[in-house]
């Protein structure tokens, strides 16, 4: 019983572990090259499941099935994510490109206002109904208190993505140049690197995984507001800064750490303990490596 | 309106100062106060009016124990200070029963006076659970459930009705949802009930499964929840994912169509409390039409409420056969009487029972109330 209840407990944090880090990779690699906090990313993730709302009824109507909707709901959804955040650079952060630090700050929390009010005026202030695209397997039907089928598409669907953006990174022309970016930024434009075209890709990628949680998440849930984005930004930026923030390693280390610390403390402890100790973590953790788990320390050049 | 209200007000006021000393013997006073004029008057004129209505019937009929019932109004304005003038004010003016406040705060400033001088009170409106529960003010009662009757009444229906046994709380950490937990709590400790979890759940959180497996872990056959909607829809939705079949019980803030449209089937079967539908009383019809013949306008806020709270009163004093404060007392506390907004009595501590919310379930994607 013990065995089981822990392990219902470490699937539960590792559902809620991955999607933060599916959020908090697009914090880091925006922090990694150009130093930002992008305030608005939680939004792109809550754009995501809007439009993914949007297709499945759509879809709906035209009668397809489950995995179908599913599977177009989110690449339009993805598609839209990431012209969303391609736009969002090109608005809000590359005019100020070079101005104080500040200044893009504030843009970003403008932006992350903006398009919170944008969804509730366009759309609604209330509570959706997302209707739960991911099938029930019969064959996890012994398991389903301790994983259910929503869980095991999450922890799937989030292992590919972070592969494939390992790949992207380690091994790709494109994954090259951003990580030159990432290391010095004019150096790279010395050596003949589209800087601006990497940052707007960077922007792109984070949407798309945003986009990716937002839909998984909201099928998950079975719920959509124009507010679910803050909430989730938050702990995953926090996810990001405990793992490091500029490491990609980092911000999953930092998602799943929180996912389960959360998890753990609700379950072992109270509810009530679970935001506590996951910030007591935090806290005791950039003390002790300020940086974050998986940050490196940038020496400062004189 | 308010003009109208604020001249009676006024005329019978000059009515009262002008009836010689002599003549006051022989009638039975009722004072009537709360706000007739400034920004919460929209909450008393209702209960002023309502009293009239019902006075006018009363006397027309003979008046109670062979006298003619007589108001004194008062308008306090929902002010504390104001209240306890004018509570000093009834006192001298010698009313046997007074009918108010509106607010809680004023309510409270006042009651102390009306204790001293040994008058019952009577609020349609004032749900501030201590001053009920808080023992302070035998003097006091009231025909509107206290904050804290949805909780009791829930606890009790899943008690009696639905057999729980082992309880687990969950509350939104708000004012509202946590208050509700805590009365839910206390009425199951009361009763004796177990009560395996009491815990607060971040309202917005990406998902409450941990928690949930808690529920399903300590073995708790029902979950009562104190929050809104959303959370609430979460919850089930998570409770019918990890195959648990704890019944869940809420309050008037999960009863509405939301919950249905985004819990969808996993809200089958929910119950939760709310304010029961009155218009279905002949007595609630009947006070409304007078109200309707006699100003061509809706009641507002509070008027059944007040309306019962004047039949209430004139009817303890009928039946305890004078105005003697333990007499009147005790016929409120064991007698029922017929109102708008149900036949009441009340309990020991002076709310009314029965009066107020049900409990409902969700059946096939609607609200359903339970008898």
């Amino acid at each position: 019983m013990d065995i089981e209840y822990f392990l219902e407990l470490f699937f539960s944090g590792l559902t809620r572990g991955s999607i933060y880090a599916l959020i908090a990779l697009g914090y880091t690699m925006v922090y990694g090259i150009i130093q930002l906090i992008n305030f608005a990313h939680g939004e792109i993730y809550m754009i995501g499941a809007f439009v993914a709302l949007i297709v499945a009824g759509v879809c709906t109507i035209y009668g397809l099935s489950g995995f179908a909707i599913l599977v177009l709901a989110a690449a339009i959804a993805i598609i839209y994510a990431a012209a969303y955040g391609y736009t969002l650079e090109k608005i809000a952060y590359r005019p100020l490109r070079g101005s104080p630090r500040l200044s893009p700050l504030i843009s970003a929390i403008g932006m992350s206002i903006f398009l919170q009010n944008y969804v509730l005026l366009a759309q609604t202030p209330d509570f959706l109904p997302f209707p739960r695209l991911i099938p029930s397997f019969a064959f996890m039907d012994p398991v389903a208190h301790i994983i259910g089928s929503p869980e095991l598409v999450i922890l799937i669907t989030t292992l590919i993505t972070m592969v494939l953006l390992t790949l992207l990174i380690k091994k790709s022309r494109v994954g090259k140049a951003m990580r030159a970016t990432q290391q010095d930024l004019s150096m790279a434009r010395l050596v003949g690197i589209n800087v601006d075209r990497v940052i707007s890709l960077t922007f792109v990628i984070g949407s798309v995984l945003a986009a990716i949680g937002g839909v998984l998440v909201a099928s998950y849930i079975g719920q959509v507001n124009f507010y679910i984005g803050f909430l989730a930004g938050v702990k995953a930026f926090t996810a990001a800064v405990l793992g490091g923030i500029g490491s990609i390693p980092g911000a999953v280390l930092g998602g799943l750490i929180i996912g389960w610390s959360e998890s753990f403390a609700a379950g072992y402890f109270s509810s009530d303990y679970e935001d506590v100790l996951t910030f007591v973590l935090l806290v005791v953790i950039l003390i002790v490596r300020p940086a974050g788990i998986l940050g490196k320390v940038r020496k400062q050049k004189v | 309106m308010k003009k109208v209200g604020a001249f009676l007000a006024t005329a019978i006021l000059a009515l009262c100062v002008l009836v010689p000393g002599g003549a006051m013997a022989d009638t039975i006073k009722l004072g009537v106060a709360g706000p007739h004029s400034g920004d919460l008057a929209p909450y008393g004129i209702p209960t002023m009016r309502a009293a009239q209505l019902v006075v006018k019937e009363v006397n027309e009929r003979g008046g109670v124990l062979g006298k003619q019932v007589e108001l004194l109004i008062q308008d306090e304005q929902c002010d504390p200070n104001i209240a306890t003038n004018v509570a000093t004010r009834l006192v001298t003016d010698g009313a046997h029963v007074v009918l108010g406040h509106i607010c809680s705060g004023a309510t409270r400033a006042a009651l102390g006076i009306y204790r001293e001088a040994k008058i019952p009170v009577m609020s349609p409106s004032a749900t501030n659970p201590p001053l009920t529960q808080s023992g302070e003010y035998p003097n006091f009662f009231r025909t509107i459930a206290s904050d804290d009757m949805q909780a009791k009444l829930a606890v009790d229906y899943a008690i009696d009705k639905l057999g729980v046994k082992k309880v687990a709380v969950l509350h939104d950490r708000g004012d509202y949802g946590r208050g509700f937990a805590e009365f839910a709590k206390q009425r199951l400790d009361e009763k004796g009930v177990e009560v395996v979890m009491f815990e607060g759940i971040t309202p917005g959180a990406m998902d409450y499964s941990s928690v949930v497996q808690r529920v399903r872990r300590e073995n708790a056959d029902s979950l009562i929840f104190g929050g809104y909607h959303p959370e609430a829809s979460k919850l089930v939705t998570q409770l019918e994912r990890r195959r648990v079949d704890a019944v869940f019980i809420s309050d008037d803030g999960v009863k509405d169509d939301s919950f249905l449209n985004v819990a969808g089937t996993a809200a089958e079967g929910a119950y939760m409390t709310g304010p029961k539908d009155l218009s279905a009383l002949p007595l609630n019809q009947a006070a409304v039409q007078s109200f309707r013949d006699a100003y061509g306008a809706e009641p507002g806020a509070f008027f059944q409420e007040g309306y019962a709270a004047t039949q209430a009163l004139l009817n303890a004093i009928e039946k305890a056969g004078s105005t003697d404060y333990d007499a009147v007392v005790n016929a409120l506390r064991t007698q029922y009487v017929e109102t708008p907004v149900g036949n009441i009595k009340f309990d020991e501590k002076g709310d009314a029972e029965g009066v107020g919310f049900s409990v409902f379930k969700v059946e096939n994607g609607a609200f359903v109330e339970m008898q």
